[in-house]
This record gives C-alpha cells, structure tokens and sequence, in this order.
C-alpha cells in the first residue's frame, strides 16, 4: 500500500491496520486457493491401484543361458538375462573410461556409485535392467533378435547400443539402463527374484557398492 | 478501425434487443460493415477457412466421444468399431482425422502469410501472440488427439513426447510421472487426454474469439502494409465483399479435403497405427504426425552437448525455443516496412526460410543417419544447418536487415497501391 | 490415379507412411493393377468370396481376424450381398457359413460356459485363445490379426501379395533359424511363416482354376475388403460430394465476380 494508492480510508499515511487488514483477507484468499488447487494437481499422480503393482516376483531358474526374458514391471518392461561366461567377461573388461555414462544407475546403491559390473549386478550371471531405452523409452531388441555392436542390447529407434552389462555404448541415448531395485527372495539358494522392494527388504537386499576398480569396500 | 457502430435496428424486436444485450449490434460491426483493406489477396482467406476447420473439428469430435471408449483394452477396437459398424462412422471418423491435417495446412500457411506480410508488427502484437498461443494449444490438443485411437504410433508417439519431459533436471521424473498417473504410458494417460482432447478445443475457441477482438481494434493488415487512411476509398464492408471471397476459397479448399477424405483417407496416416498399441514392441520408426515433423527434426538436431545442458535436454529446449521464439518475434524485426513486398533483400531471406521450414520437415521424416540424396552427407548435418538457419532467420536476419536495408518506396495508401499509381 | 500422385509424392519426399518399409533390406512390393484401385475401382465380389475360401481353408489356422463378424461378409458392399436379405444377419448363405463353426456362449443357469452353433452376428472364431497360445504353437512367432493387416503395412495389398508369392531359395548369406523361411519382400528376409500358398491346395466352389497367382490376388482382395469394408460407399459418396462442391464453387464465384465487378482490387 503506497501513498498514492488511496485504499478506503488510508487518507496517504503509513500502512495501517486497515491496510494488514486488507493485506491478510487478500492472503487468506490466496492461501485458500493454494489449497484447495492442490487436491486437483495431486489427482493425476499415480492412483492407489497402480501404485499396488509396485512389486514383483519373477523365478530366474528359467532364464537359460545366454537368453533374456522380458517381464512386466509398473507398465514397463524389465529384462532378466542369464549371462554366460564370455558376456560377463566382456562386461569386466570394459574400462569406466570407456563408458559415456559412468555412474552406475542402480536404484539400490548410491547415485555415484562407478558404473563397474559388479555394480550393475547382483549375482553376475543374473543381469536385470528396465527395458526402456534411456533415450526416448523405446524397448531395445536383444538376444535372439539383434544385440548390437556391443553385444547387449540394440535399440532400433535411434540406434543406441548397450553392452552386455546393460551400459550405454554408443549412440544417442545419455544414460546406462537403469537397474531396479530387487534382491533375491529367501537368501543364497534362492532363484526367485523380488522388483520393487519395501525399505525393510532393500536394507537387507545384500547389495554392496564396488569402486571404480571393481573391489568392494 | 472500429468506428462508431452504423448498426441501425429497423424492427421493434430488434430495437429492444438492442438495448439489452447488443448482441445483433456485434455482429453487425464486426461482420458486416467492418471496414476491410480492399487489397487482401486469397492469402487472407486462410483466417476463415480456419474457422470453419475448427467448427468441423469439434463438431465431428463431439459426436466420436459418443462412441469411442477411452479404455486402453477397447479404444483400438473401438474406433474400428467406429469405422465399420456405426452409421457414417467411416466418414465422421476420417473427416476428424484428416481435418486435422488440414487444420494445420491452414495455419502453416496463415502464418507464412503473417510472416511475409509483417502481420505481427504494431499495433499487432497481441494480435500474433494470440495466435500463436492458438497454435501452441493446436499442437497440444493434435499430439493428445493422436494418442486415443491407441495404435502402435499413437503409443509410442506418446512415450517419446512424454519422455522429453524426463529431460528437465531435478523434477523432470516427477513431472513425467505426474503426467501419466503411473510408471508409464497407460490406461490413466489415455484417460486425462481424452478429457484434456475434449476440453482445449473449446480453450481454442475462446482464444480463438480474443485473436478477432485483437484483430478488430487495429483492422486487417494487407498485402501492401499500409494502414486504413480514408475508409471511403481504402476499404470495403466485411459483407458481402469479403464474406463472398472467403466463402469461394473455403469452398475450394473443403474439394481438396474432400478428395483426402473420400478417395485416400489413410495417406496421410502411418500403417503402424492399424496395429494395437503394444509396450513390448516398438516399432521400427517412430514418426510423428507430419505437422510436427520440423520440431521433431530440431529436437534430434542437437547431438552433442552445450556446457551444462546434455545433448537431450539440449534437444528438447531447441525444439520448444523454436515455437517460444515466436512469441517475441514483434520485437526482433526491427523493420518499420510491414510487407516484404518492399523488402528486396528480406524477401530472399523468407523464402529461404520456407524452404528451411519444409526441408526441416524432411529431416524429420528420415533416419538422422542415412544420407541425403544427391547431396550424400547424413541427414543429421542437413537438419543442423536448417535449424541454425531457422533460428538466425528471428534472431540475426530479421534484426540485422531491418537496420541495414534500404526499402523499396512504398505507395501513399492502399487505394494508390490499387490503383497502381504506386511510385507516388 | 490423383491417389497414387500424391502418394508417389508424398513417397519422394518420405513423408507418408510408405517410406520406412522401403529403407532396409526387403524389396519393394511389385505393383499390381487392382480391381478396387482408383476413384472408381470397386472390389470383385467373386474374388472376395473365393479370398474367404481361401482365409477358411489355409489362414484361420493360424490367424485371427477378430474384428470380423459373419454378417459383414453380407452386409452393402460385401460379398455375399443380396437383394433379398436387406438384414445382413437373413442371409441365408452367411447363416450357412457361420453355422460350420461352434462358439463358447454362456454362462447357462447351472452357471456352466457351453458351445453352440455360430449366429451371423458372431465374430470369426480365433485360432488361439491369446497371444501366448498363437506363440507357443508357432515357434515363437505371433501370426498378426488379418482384419486390418492391409492397411497395416506399408506398401498394402501389393506388399501382402507380393510376401505371398515371395518365397525363394535363401542365398547363402542369410541366417535363418530352424522354423525360418526366406521371403525377399519381408524386412530382414528371414519370416515365420511357411509358404502358405501351393497348386491346388484348395478347389475353388466356383470352378477357377486355383494357381499360386490367383490364390494370392483373391486372399489379398478378401483382407483389403476386410480392412475397409466401406470403401464404395466412400467412393461413390465422395463423387456427389465433390460435383456438389464444384457447382457450389462456380456459384459462389460467380457471385464473387459480380459483387466486385465495380471494384478494382
């Protein structure tokens, strides 16, 4: 409220308690519309049923070697690919400087983890990725179709290649295939694998970060 | 040039109206006595065929809701069902589809006209920014549109868009998440934008009515540029002059969509979106509907980084720079000559920009890595130097000419262009 | 021919949906001169009906066609059309047809899923109750549903009959796996589907001698009916509409001259 303003009654003088007067209404009015917009932007996220679909379980005994299996997760695909020796040699061979992306994009280590292999899996015959290139979200062709120049995955859209690590090799997509979070159900024997986990499950998942050489701390 | 209103009412029941809800009055002034150029090329007629574009656009849109189920297990089956079993579907169904291509033909080539003949100039700012706010809820309500037959390309058309969003930093998940009410593109997203499909059109309308009002205050620009001096001679009544005009060329061009519609209603369609929408099979080319295909071509233009930003969010602030770059364009040209039939050197420019706009469209129909023919590098390089020269058109040209050139001298008034006693 | 003008341009320029089946390695589909092609062309009805001989007999086996009812095929503009069954769902040829086949119906009041015999307005029973039966049963591969599989692929009833008659030695160069065939016209060579067509597999009820060739153009005739059952409604609506619009035009502009004739513009 300036002088020249002239509110009801403000006769030019200093704020007065008319004036915070008008200012609260006018806040309370704004506050109340915050509020009550809220609810109606909320409303488009993600409902109580979907979010119900949050987990998974998936038996990986019937992965063969050297095969990928896709799975459904939260509407989206997820790879479970049983590798065989010379795969996961590949994928330890290849140096962190020779990735274009070189944190891990694990959702059950850190975000800075070093995208090594052995942060990218959790037993390293059993890789599994979302299936969504990180480019555009196409679903990227594997084995037994076309695995790329890098043996991975190739994803026919904009021609991005991943190896066999799921890691972004060469073309336009920014990112490594994300991993979810899982662990395996029921400890060391145990095939069955659970995506999507609770805070309780991923703190006992028996995932351990490695640095940049492939050692765990 | 809106004078004082010369609606006079003759009857008793008009003349009541008149005095309570001067509704016949509005009319009257704005379309029929309002004083337009009598120099307007069919170029202006694109203004009126848009209107009845969208006119068809909602009415055929409305009676296709009352069939089609937004359902991601039955909206495929049900707009075939649309097309096979329901009276007339097969023609209801295909005008709504084509008629939105040829929406956007009319409003491509409203806009070259507004380019050409300086339209956006003041006093007609708000004028064009409205239009292209239409054009900006055009493309959204197209896109949203696109998605509900719930082929293969409507999905997948759907993920790629909705996927650039994931490119802001920090909240770009969220967003995107918010967006499709689940972890992807699915039953919810095909929900809100049939809601959202239902409803901008109508927003359209309503801006649709502020971009005449803007354009009632200033009056119609003209192919010559020069304002209205002496309505007697430099302008004519609305109707029947222009009503006529106009009516002629949306006659002629509803026979060429016609000819879409009745003899090759799938030309301008994608054989993929005959296939049911699947998540687990991409197809082999996602190309998006030809209207967008030079935004999609600037998107896949930046391939490298810039600084901070990633080549993909790179990407994705081109493509909304190059339409967010039409709302200041008033402010670029610096040019007082409104039509670039007095601009020698400009004129070049704009053709060229034309070219570019359509070549871009090319690009963007194309696999970034094949080659180009007769030229033989890959399109990438082709779509990069268009998109530079698409940008240098608003931000270097239009500025630097406008200081620079020297205009060809202009006639004393819109009769003297006429009357082509032009060197006056 | 306006339709294949613009098609062609619209090819050139790579804009439609024509062009990215032609990138790759498949062939071109080799053009043929349709009944049903241009502004006036109208589908062969016999050759409609001997395309369903042929989908009964060898398709159906394996594909589907699930947006297809028995009382399409009698329905204006299909094959079996008749004058004296204004109601598609009466004609008694289309009443024979589906009466061949049994559908699930149900529940009845004991609450139990029964069959029965198919009605007209029943839809073409599938092969396979879902997708993962049709791959399990094919090798792994997912014979698509025919209904629209015309319009489905770019290039259209030339690519379909095209892949029908494509089938060839493989050169050495291919890589086919085991349930593999070679087909030039087929993106990446290597397809599911083992020729379907040979001499004499069906004997036509109408006597035409049942080549490979003829085969083919029928089946190929019968799916495009199939995807757009309408089109001579379409066509012969779309005559009216456009001399319609052309007086309407001349009117208009003749009014247009006269309204400006004193005006010089």
């Amino acid at each position: 409220m300036t002088k020249e303003n002239g509110a009801p009654g403000g006769h030019g003088e200093e704020p007065t308690r008319r004036d915070f007067i008008y200012i609260a209404a006018g806040g309370a009015a704004a506050v109340g519309g915050g509020l009550v917009a809220w609810p109606f932007i909320d409303q488009m996220n993600p409902a109580a049923d979907t979010l119900a679909l949050g987990s998974i379980r998936f038996d990986t005994a019937q992965v063969e070697e050297g095969a990928s299996v896709t799975v459904m997760w939260r509407g989206g695909p997820v790879f479970v690919r049983r590798r065989t020796e010379a795969e996961i040699a590949e994928a330890r061979e290849a140096g962190l400087n020779s990735l274009p992306d070189d944190l891990a994009r694990n959702d059950n280590l850190a975000a800075s983890a070093p995208a090594v292999d052995a942060n990218r899996v959790l037993r390293p015959e059993i890789l599994i990725v979302k299936g969504n290139c990180t480019h555009l979200g196409c679903v990227p062709l594997g084995p037994g179709s076309n695995t790329g120049d890098y043996d991975g995955w190739y994803c026919p859209c904009h021609g991005s290649h991943y190896d066999t690590s799921g890691r972004i090799r060469r073309g336009p997509a920014p990112e490594n295939l994300p991993v979810p979070d899982y662990y395996f159900e029921g400890g060391e024997e145990s095939t069955i694998v659970k995506i999507g986990l609770s805070p309780e499950e991923a703190a006992s998942s028996g995932w351990q970060a490695a640095d940049a050489s492939g050692a765990v701390a | 040039m809106s004078g004082p209103s010369t609606y006079k009412p003759s009857t008793g029941i008009e003349k009541w109206l008149d005095s309570r809800l001067p509704i016949i009055r509005l009319g009257y002034d704005s379309f029929v006595d309002f004083p337009t150029p009598r120099n307007l090329n069919y170029w202006w007629t694109f203004g009126g065929i848009l209107a009845v574009f969208l006119m068809i656009q909602i009415i055929s849109g409305i009676v296709l809701a009352m069939h089609y189920v937004a359902h991601e297990d039955y909206a495929f089956e049900s707009v075939q069902r649309i097309t096979r079993d329901v009276p007339f579907g097969w023609l209801i169904q295909s005008m709504h589809a084509n008629g939105a291509s040829f929406f956007f033909v009319a409003v491509y080539l409203h806009m070259f006209r507004g380019l050409y003949y300086g339209s956006y100039k003041a006093p007609r700012e708000i004028l064009w920014i409205l239009g292209v706010v239409i054009y900006l809820l055009m493309m959204a309500t197209a896109f949203m549109g696109y998605v509900l037959p719930w082929g293969q390309m409507s999905y997948w058309g759907a993920m790629v868009i909705t996927n650039l969003i994931g490119a802001l930093p920090f909240v770009g998940d969220a967003i995107r998440e918010w967006l499709w009410g689940g972890f992807s593109v699915g039953q919810a997203t095909l929900n809100r934008f049939f809601s959202l499909h239902y409803l901008l059109p109508f927003v359209i309308a309503g801006v649709v009515g502020l971009h005449i009002w803007a354009l009632h205050v200033p009056g119609n620009g003209n192919p010559a540029g020069l304002e209205i001096k002496d309505p007697k001679k430099d302008a004519l009544p609305f109707h029947p002059y222009y009503t006529v005009k106009d009516g002629f060329a949306i006659i002629v061009y509803l026979m060429v969509f016609a000819t879409f519609v009745f003899y090759m209603p799938g030309v301008l369609g994608h054989a993929d979106n005959y296939i049911e929408a699947n998540p687990l099979s991409t197809p082999a080319h996602i190309v998006p509907e030809w209207y967008f295909l030079p935004f999609y071509a600037i998107l896949r233009a930046v391939t490298f980084d810039i600084g901070p930003i990633d080549a993909k969010l790179g990407g994705v602030l081109a493509m909304f720079g190059a339409i967010a770059i039409l709302f200041v364009l008033p402010w670029l040209d610096t040019s007082k000559v409104r039509s670039m039939r007095y601009r020698p050197l400009t004129r070049w420019f704009f053709i060229f920009f034309v070219i570019a706009a359509i070549g871009l469209g090319w690009c963007g129909a194309k696999n970034p890595d094949d080659p180009v023919p007769l030229l033989g590098f890959k399109f990438v390089y082709l779509a990069q130097f268009l998109t530079l020269y698409y940008f240098a058109y608003f931000v270097v040209i239009l500025p630097v000419l406008g200081i620079i050139e020297k205009p060809k001298d202009r006639p004393a008034s819109i009769e003297a262009s006429v009357l082509g006693n032009d060197k006056s | 021919m306006m339709t294949r003008i613009i098609a062609a341009a619209a090819l050139a320029l790579g804009l439609s949906a024509g062009a990215s089946a032609l990138e790759g390695n498949a062939h071109a589909p080799e053009k043929y001169e349709w009944e049903h092609n241009g502004p006036f062309g109208t589908y062969d009805d016999h050759s409609v009906q001997r395309g369903f001989q042929i989908y009964q007999e060898v398709c159906a086996s394996c594909h589907s066609m699930n947006l297809m009812r028995f009382r399409n095929l009698a329905q204006r503009g299909g094959p079996f059309e008749s004058e004296d069954f204004p109601n598609p769902n009466d004609n008694l040829i289309v009443m024979q047809i589906a009466a061949g086949y049994e559908v699930q119906d149900g529940p009845n009041e004991d609450g139990d899923m029964f069959m029965r015999t198919a009605l007209p307005s029943d839809a073409f029973p599938a092969p396979f109750d879902n997708e993962q039966q049709a791959r399990a049963s094919n090798g792994g591969a997912y014979p698509p549903d025919l209904s629209l599989i015309v319009k489905a692929r770019s290039g259209g009833a030339d690519y379909i009959r095209s892949l029908l008659l494509g089938y060839e030695e493989a050169p050495h160069d291919a890589h086919l796996s085991p349930g593999q065939y070679y087909n030039a016209y087929f993106e990446g060579g290597a397809i599911a589907m083992a020729p379907p067509l040979s001499e004499g597999i069906v004997t036509y009820a109408d006597g035409t001698e049942a080549t490979v060739e003829q085969m083919a153009e029928d089946v190929v005739t019968f799916l495009t009916w199939a995807g757009d059952p309408h089109m001579e409604a379409r066509k012969q609506m779309g005559i009216m509409v456009l001399i319609y619009l052309f007086f309407f035009a001349v009117v208009v502009y003749l009014a247009y001259r006269q309204i400006w004739a004193n005006v010089k513009h």
